[in-house]
């Protein structure tokens, strides 16, 4: 092992039943270095990360670190650590009652008894060398996220570390906070620490990382200095496509581009998880939200439902201001909305496929007014048929429906309401080829018919298919729309790199 | 940067800002309770005389505010109290055939029951503490559910046991119920006479297990776990804490104390009966909450527990001393009381929070 390698991965394979989650992942780490582990959901980052940490066995390939010999197997947590690897998870797996100092100590001290001066003393010490802004007596709560971060990274490298793995540090942090984070990070860099970065944040991984692996679909894409990878590129390896072959024609835009009545509009809407923006979508018009996963886009539109608790802007629906603050608002203004984690927040798993259709319906006419028993069987059965929804009754549970048409009854659920605006969010996501086909088909139907769509998709292909305009996401802010002729693969994506392909 | 400003200020845990805002009530109080109602209330043996009543409350609730920091709950604790009670009197009197036998099989003298009977104590605590622990720890088995199982079962034992009450003999009882005078904490009856101030032995060990149980919570790496069990079960996890050790052990130990607090109950009384020590889970949950204790875990301390009891013990003495001798009077006022400690509580917490953004 050369003299600055602290840690190699080789030909890392997992297999979980049916999916290749790794496949032959080769994976490098220096002394005193930041390296940026990239990819979309389902490359496989979090896999190798619980594969180093011993969270799972590999299946096959050989891990190194820097001062044994021979290769390892981690078996467990507590294993990893004692060869030095230490990780950081995103939540931070810290007690909010307990002190700063025993944060760092408990679990991990011999004896049975606790010396509380010693350990609030060591505390302090290692506190301020790394500059961390906690006093070892305050109670973690008190302390805020990013200095809680920052005190489960203390503890990490307070036991002999060579590696430390942070994953998603910085998504619950602000600006400032990210910025305190990354002078420990540069702090640890210095002195000798290998640091592994997770994230889905492009603008920070250049601007704290020395190296980049990019993984995609359980495979290693390459390994790539910061300077030497311009941020387009890095996106195209995310998502797959090589920039050359980027020039897809797009058909004729069926929705029509042309701007017509304003339908919904939202100045400055913010919740507790989206920042400002700006938004508004035309009678009969689809357009869409991308950009990377974590890049604010599924935020944006649960704020515009009042999914999240909205905490500012303004909102008009047909030109008449509207108060949308929580979904009942919404669906009283018009608005459907399918949510991207459907077995979470769309189906109800246990009840009929009729009853998950009358739902929305049902909540709209109110609690003194239900549906008859006949009406819901005329609306399930209608729908079925309209959406060729495959399930064996009405009264079949959801749960036992395939993906896609869990996702078609939850649809029906909407278009039962018949909403003037239906926000869709990952419908296509987990479903087979031919259903989705039908559900673009769909959008753009109802799109003619009069109703505005706002549709998400993970595969541009798809969005470009549908939207005759994009908003473009980054790092939670809004960097560019896309109309017309700019509805290509490489604007799309130069915009979601930012620099060159901007489109105002 | 904002962080320097809060540097300055001391920190202080909610379990330590808790345990200051009950004695400073329990003070406070107290000290309205003699300028009001004097007589009394300034009298020595007043504050006595709710120790010796509530010694074996002060052992269950150290118990239970254990398990209350591990985030669980143990409502069994009253009727294993009774349960040992109950045992002990009989050991005592004899009416159990079992260790009559053994202590002539073993040729000791009638002063062996009472070591039998301590013994008993401890055993029928500790059993209890060991299953209702595996239960809940091992098998993940809801703590309420079993310990309320646990509190059927022990008060249908008693019954089973003797279904008559029963009473100590007086000879043993005279050596259990010894008290430890002290002259210059007394005060002039009616007549004059100067009376010394009495505390019954109980008290001494409530007070004893009162400081052993904090020194455990404070001082020991199990003590500190059951905190880190009650802030966050999956954190602890993750921080190398046992955490299946750590609920066992807090379901043990309040087994334990239960089981010593029968004793206690037992040496106060001399008596055994199926209604003993009734609703004293509750009146242990109360205190433990009135000291400081989070119902939701990871927050409380036994010297705020100890303050509880007795805060609520100076509750009821106040109802009943201010002319209202109803006993719903002295319900009325704890639940009343109960409420404005759990708002103060959660008010305070609040604030305290509110200020780290």
């Amino acid at each position: 092992m050369k003299e600055d390698i602290v840690l190699t991965m080789r030909g890392i394979c997992k297999v979980f039943p049916g999916v290749m989650a790794l496949n032959g992942v080769d994976f490098t780490l220096r002394k005193g270095e930041i390296h940026a582990l990239m990819g979309e959901n389902g490359a496989g980052k979090s896999t190798l990360i619980k594969v180093l940490t011993g969270v799972y066995p590999k299946d096959a390939g050989e891990i190194r670190v820097d001062g044994v010999d021979e290769a390892i197997t981690i078996r467990s947590p507590q294993e990893a650590q004692s060869y030095g690897i230490s990780t950081v998870y995103q939540e931070i797996s810290l007690c909010p009652n307990l002190t700063v100092a025993e944060n760092m100590f408990i679990g991990r001290t011999r004896g049975g008894t606790v010396n509380w001066k010693a350990m609030e003393k060591r505390a302090g010490e290692l506190l301020d060398s790394l500059g961390i802004p906690a006093r070892p007596r305050q109670q973690l709560s008190n302390c805020s996220l990013a200095v809680q971060q920052m005190v489960a990274i203390a503890r990490a490298v307070d036991t002999e570390c060579k590696v430390l793995i942070l994953d998603e540090p910085t998504s619950s942090l602000d600006d400032k906070e990210v910025e305190m984070l990354f002078r420990l990070m540069r702090d640890l860099k210095a002195r000798g620490v290998g640091i592994i970065f997770v994230t889905h944040f492009l603008e920070q991984v250049y601007e704290v990382s020395d190296r980049i692996t990019v993984l995609r679909n359980g495979e290693l894409v390459g390994e790539y200095e910061v300077e030497k990878l311009p941020q387009v590129q890095l996106v195209a390896m995310m998502i797959g496509r090589e920039l050359e072959n980027l020039s897809v024609i797009r058909k004729e835009n069926p929705a029509g581009a042309a701007k017509k009545e304003v339908r919904y509009e939202a100045r400055q809407l913010s919740s507790t998880e989206s920042r400002p923006f700006d938004f508004y979508i035309g009678k009969g018009e689809v357009n869409g939200f991308t950009g990377l996963l974590g890049s604010g886009r599924s935020e944006s539109v649960r704020a515009i439902f009042g999914a999240d608790p909205v905490t500012g802007g303004e909102v008009k629906m047909e030109g008449k201001k509207a108060r949308i603050t929580k979904p009942l608002d919404a669906m009283k203004n018009g608005i459907g909305y399918l949510p991207e984690d459907r077995k979470r927040d769309g189906i109800i798993a246990d009840l009929s496929v009729r009853d998950n259709i009358i739902l929305a319906l049902q909540v709209l006419r109110g609690m003194g007014h239900p549906i008859s028993r006949a009406k819901a069987e005329a609306f399930a059965d209608e729908y079925i048929k309209a959406l060729g929804i495959k399930t064996a009754s009405t009264d079949t549970p959801i749960g036992s429906l395939s993906g896609g048409n869990q996702q078609k009854v939850i649809l029906a659920r909407w278009l039962l309401t018949h909403p003037k605006y239906l926000i869709l969010d990952e419908p296509t996501r987990g479903i087979d080829v031919g259903t989705k086909t039908e559900i673009q088909k769909l959008v753009l139907k109802l799109a003619e018919e009069g109703m505005s769509v706002t549709f998400i998709s993970s595969e541009i292909e798809e969005m470009l298919r549908t939207c005759s305009r994009l908003i473009v996401m980054r790092d939670r802010n809004i960097v560019g729309e896309l109309t017309g002729d700019e509805l290509t693969q490489s604007h799309v994506m130069h915009t979601i790199a930012g620099g060159g392909g901007d489109s105002e | 940067m904002e962080e320097k400003g809060k540097l300055r200020r001391e920190p202080i845990t909610d379990t330590q800002l808790l345990m200051t805002i009950t004695v400073c009530i329990f003070v406070g109080m107290y000290i309205l309770a003699i300028l009001i109602w004097g007589g009394g209330f300034k009298k020595p043996q007043m504050l006595f005389d709710m120790l010796n009543d509530n010694a074996y409350l002060i052992i269950i609730s150290c118990g239970l505010t254990i398990v209350m920091i591990t985030g669980s709950i143990d409502i069994s604790v009253g009727g294993v109290t009774a349960l040992v009670a109950m045992v002990g009197v009989m050991i005592l009197n004899g009416n159990l055939t079992l260790f009559n036998g053994l202590i002539a099989a073993l040729g000791l003298g009638e002063g062996a029951r009472i070591a039998f009977a301590l013994l008993m104590s401890l055993l029928i605590g500790l059993a209890f503490g060991l299953v209702q622990g595996y239960l809940i720890a091992h098998l993940e088995i809801q703590p309420f559910i079993i310990t309320l199982a646990g509190m059927f079962f022990a008060r249908g034992m008693i019954t089973i046991i003797s279904v008559d009450p029963q009473k100590g003999p007086q000879d043993l009882m005279d050596i259990l119920q010894k008290r430890i005078e002290m002259a210059w904490l007394g005060s002039p009856n009616k007549k004059g006479v100067m009376i010394p101030a009495r505390m019954e032995i109980g008290v001494v060990i409530a007070l004893v297990i009162v400081v052993l149980v904090y020194l455990l919570l404070r001082r020991t790496k199990l003590g500190r776990s059951f905190y880190a069990v009650g802030g966050n079960r999956q954190s602890a996890l993750m921080l190398g804490v046992n955490v299946r050790q750590s609920r066992f052990m807090a379901h043990l130990l309040c087994g334990l104390l239960s089981g010593i607090a029968g004793f206690v109950f037992m040496m106060h009384t001399g008596a055994g009966n199926a209604t003993n020590a009734t609703a004293a889970e509750m009146n242990a949950i109360a205190s433990s909450i009135i000291g400081g204790t989070l119902l939701t875990g990871g927050v409380g301390n036994v010297i705020g527990t100890f303050f509880g009891v007795l805060t609520l013990s100076t509750i009821k003495s106040i109802v009943t001393t201010s002319g209202l001798r109803d006993p719903w009077w002295q319900s009325i006022t704890t639940g009343a009381m109960l409420c404005f400690f759990i708002l103060l509580q959660s008010v305070v917490l609040m604030r305290k929070n509110k200020r780290k953004k």
